[in-house]
């Protein structure tokens, strides 16, 4: 007898792919589950986007808040402090010793309605020497300090820090610091006693003017306390500091152009009436200066971020779950699963066949959902009068397809427990209860900060971490906790773990699938 | 490749439960092979032990003269009919054979034919779970045919059929067979295959008890058996009884007289003035062939698997 089939067709693996596909999209209630979590990625976001309005008010007015300031890389920056300063044409370099260093603080008022400021710095207050493109907010910059807590640093544009020799100063000990220019290279120098000099590090500042300011400065950012809510959660607040050095000795060397040192409170809060609010000042007499300012010099991590318009992700997710789950099970529930390994009786390649393609559904459909979602929800808030810290398309596209993959990664997880249990119920809410749950509960107002930190760091609900837009600074003392949107693990290490989880589930549902018969 | 299947010394236990305790046979090319045995005889273990599905401690079964796993695209090689109701409701009936074509790279034309083979191709967009048992049976036999194999097994086939759809299988496989396929059918119920198988293995307790052609067997229960049809059968079974004969009576009218040649009957019955419009060498039945084949093995009827 004779076979006429036709043998010539795709090739193993693209087999049983097109075969789990042609399953899944001939089942018309799974394609419409899927693309309905889609969209309720979307309209979740979307409509707590329209939702959200802010404005800034202007004394009797509301109005539109201004522009955060954005440094050299593009991020939105904090670039308040009190500048003392000359312009610099050319190559040159700026030294001084620092004598002191001062401050107070404005701690929570003991008796209401009285000021309660006590003496002291914050860990992060900075006062040293500056070369700085201009006096514009958020232009390029390289500065030697001291700070607060941190000992001596070298800081420039925003987010690089380097550290120095640990300790503060007093009368007894000054700190000498120097930074020079050459091109675009400034390097930056420390002394205990004006005579040996340390390098501390070197920032390149390309595309800095031949002409720059230089000068003294002085910042210190808001004094940050956490306080545990007592249902968890936590409230943080920032309180009013200042700080004044006292510099000695200063030498400027290179082609300064006018004799006199000119002050500026660079990015001053001014209130309704124009008048500065907190201001600085600085004051000289016989070659010694006091600088006093506010503010800070850091990359700034309030205000809303990209990845908050996906706040329906896990909604959606619950829903992916579901037909994920299904994909695997319903073939249990009908006996159809026997039919499937007639047909493919590699069972390892049959789950992993099922696995891929659930994969990739997922990912199309969240992709497409987390896309229209990031670009319109943002355009939504921004339309609102919504700050949103900018970051990089680079980022913004790690957003966009760490998401899709997440929920990828979770489908793929879903549907290996799904396999093991062989029953639906038990294998969504397993599910739910390792991805969703944790996710949920870290990242609202339920657990205290130390709780939501691990949770997001032993569940698969790490993997969220992969929509963070906005790092940690380490040198930028902020509330960085799950609730405020930062994970403990980075991006991709935090996607890992649902990754891993994801691996060995469908490890243990192959091992299964051989061992057992059908 | 060898339309076969060689099935040699399965032994399986579920716990404590002998489910297969040797059991070999060959399904040979070009024939019906009815599988039989009753209830829990191990013919659906053989079966699904055959296509790769449960694992045996013992022995072996070759499709072709290879183990099911080995097969990369096995529906080209063995079509089977397990369960007529695996099916996913929702998906309709072409759906359903589409993405078994894909797995074995066949495209949706074969699915056509196949649909159109069984009779299916008005229905075939319908879902299939609003098919009717007979439907369902159809639609698994046309997955069967899908690789157009050379070798097919079904189990119970005929179970749930209405007689127009009986009478349809039974010429299917007929033909199936005449084109030199293999086919196995398994059945509890003997009469189902009257007049389908060509060969039978009957089996009882997990292992073969008889392996032999139809036609042979149906002879050897025959053998010097006659029926007499008769108004007076008492007066026939004391003309009968006293030289040997053995008479049962299997209706008012009808008796099956053994131990006699059929001109002796005559005889005896004319001396004795016994009435009667009938007397005739005896045709058995594949179910009286069975019932004498396992007769000695009426135990099989109390245990449980």
């Amino acid at each position: 007898m004779t076979v006429t089939v036709n043998r010539s067709g795709p090739g193993g693996p693209a087999r049983l792919l097109r075969a789990e596909w042609t399953k899944f999209r001939t089942v018309r209630g799974w394609v419409i589950a899927m693309t309905a979590g889609a969209l309720v990625i979307v309209l979740l976001g979307l409509s707590s986007a329209s939702g959200s309005h802010a404005s800034c008010d202007n004394g009797p007015t509301e109005a539109v808040c201004p522009a955060a300031p954005v440094g050299p890389g593009g991020e939105a920056v904090e670039d308040k402090f009190y500048f003392v300063h000359r312009t610099l044409a050319g190559n040159g370099s700026i030294t001084a010793q620092v004598t002191s260093m001062t401050g107070q603080i404005r701690k929570p008022d003991v008796t209401p309605g009285v000021r309660n400021v006590v003496p002291g710095l914050v860990p992060w207050a900075k006062a040293g020497v500056m070369v700085k493109q201009s006096t514009r907010q958020g232009s390029a910059y390289a500065a030697m300090m001291i700070t607060g807590a941190h000992g001596v640093r070298m800081q420039h544009d925003f987010t690089h820090d380097v550290a120095g020799r640990p300790g503060g100063v007093s009368k007894d000990s000054p700190r000498w610091l120097r930074l020079t220019r050459s091109g675009d290279t400034l390097t930056g120098y420390e002394s205990t006693d004006g005579t040996d000099w340390a390098e501390v590090g070197t920032a390149r500042l390309s595309g800095l003017p031949a002409t720059v300011e230089i000068g003294l400065f002085a910042a210190s950012p808001g004094d940050l306390t956490v306080t545990q809510g007592d249902l968890g959660g936590s409230i943080s607040a920032a309180r009013f500091t200042e700080t004044t050095a006292v510099f000695d000795r200063v030498d400027l060397e290179g082609e300064t152009s006018g004799d006199a040192w000119r002050n500026d409170d660079i990015g001053v809060t001014k209130a309704p009436d124009g008048s500065s609010h907190h201001p600085g000042r600085a004051g000289e007499s016989g070659g010694t200066f006091s600088v006093t300012g506010v503010g800070d010099i850091a990359p700034s991590i309030e205000g809303q971020t990209v990845e908050r318009t996906l706040t329906g992700v896990p909604a959606g997710l619950i829903v992916v779950i579901v037909v994920a789950v299904m994909f695997v099970t319903a073939e249990y529930r009908r006996g159809l699963i026997r039919t499937t390994l007639l047909a493919v009786p590699r069972r390892g390649r049959m789950l992993a066949a099922k696995a891929f393609t659930i994969a990739t559904v997922t990912f199309v459909a969240g992709l497409a959902a987390s896309a229209i979602t990031l670009t319109f929800g943002t355009r939504l808030l921004r339309a609102n009068g919504n700050l949103i810290l900018p970051v990089s398309w680079l980022t913004e596209v790690r957003v966009v397809v760490g998401t899709a993959a997440l929920l990828a990664v979770a489908a793929v997880l879903a549907l290996a427990l799904g396999a093991l249990f062989r029953r639906s119920v038990g294998a969504v809410i397993t599910a739910v209860v390792l991805i969703v749950v944790p996710h949920v509960l870290a990242t609202t107002s339920v657990l205290p900060d130390t709780a939501a930190r691990w949770l997001l760091r032993v569940t698969p609900a790490a993997g969220f971490a992969i929509q963070q837009s906005i790092p940690e600074y380490a040198h930028v003392l902020g509330h960085y906790a799950p609730i405020a949107g930062f994970y403990p693990l980075a991006p991709w290490a935090g996607f890992a773990v649902p990754a891993g989880y994801a691996a060995l589930a469908l490890g243990l549902a192959v091992v299964r699938l051989r061992r057992r018969d059908a | 490749m060898q339309a076969t299947i060689e099935v040699t010394g399965l032994r399986k236990r579920f716990g404590p439960t002998v489910a297969l305790d040797g059991m070999s046979f060959t399904v040979k090319p070009g024939q019906v092979t009815g599988f039989v045995g009753p209830n829990g005889a191990g013919k659906s273990t053989t079966m699904r032990v055959i296509l790769g599905l449960d694992a045996v401690e013992k022995g072996s079964a070759l499709i072709g003269g290879r183990p099911y796993r080995s097969l990369r695209t096995p529906l080209r090689h063995i079509g089977a009919l397990l369960d007529a109701a695996a099916l996913q409701p929702s998906r309709s009936a072409r759906n359903h054979l589409l993405w078994l074509a894909h797995s074995q790279g066949l495209g949706a034309g074969r699915v056509d034919e196949v649909l159109e083979q069984v009779g299916l191709t008005s229905v075939a967009r319908r879902k299939a779970g609003g098919f009717s048992l007979g439907m369902r049976q159809r639609l698994g036999i046309a997955a069967a045919l899908l690789g157009d194999p050379p070798v097919l097994m079904l189990d119970e086939p005929v179970n749930g059929l209405d007689p127009e759809g009986i009478v349809w299988i039974r010429g299917f496989l007929r033909s199936l067979a005449a084109e030199g396929r293999a086919v196995l059918v398994s059945s509890h119920l003997m009469s189902e295959l009257q007049d389908t198988a060509d060969h039978l293995v009957v089996v009882g307790r997990g292992r073969v008890v008889a392996d032999t052609g139809v036609a042979g067997l149906i002879a050897d229960t025959s053998k010097g058996r006659v029926t007499l049809r008769t108004t007076a059968p008492e007066h026939a079974m004391s003309a009968l009884a006293p030289v040997g004969a053995t008479v049962t009576v299997i209706e008012h009218d009808t008796l099956i007289v053994s131990g006699l040649p059929a001109e002796r009957v005559v005889a005896l019955l004319n001396a004795d003035a016994v009435p009667f419009s009938e007397v005739a060498a005896h045709r058995a039945t594949l179910e009286e062939a069975y019932l004498d084949l396992t007769r000695d093995a009426v135990e099989f009827r109390g245990a449980t698997r």
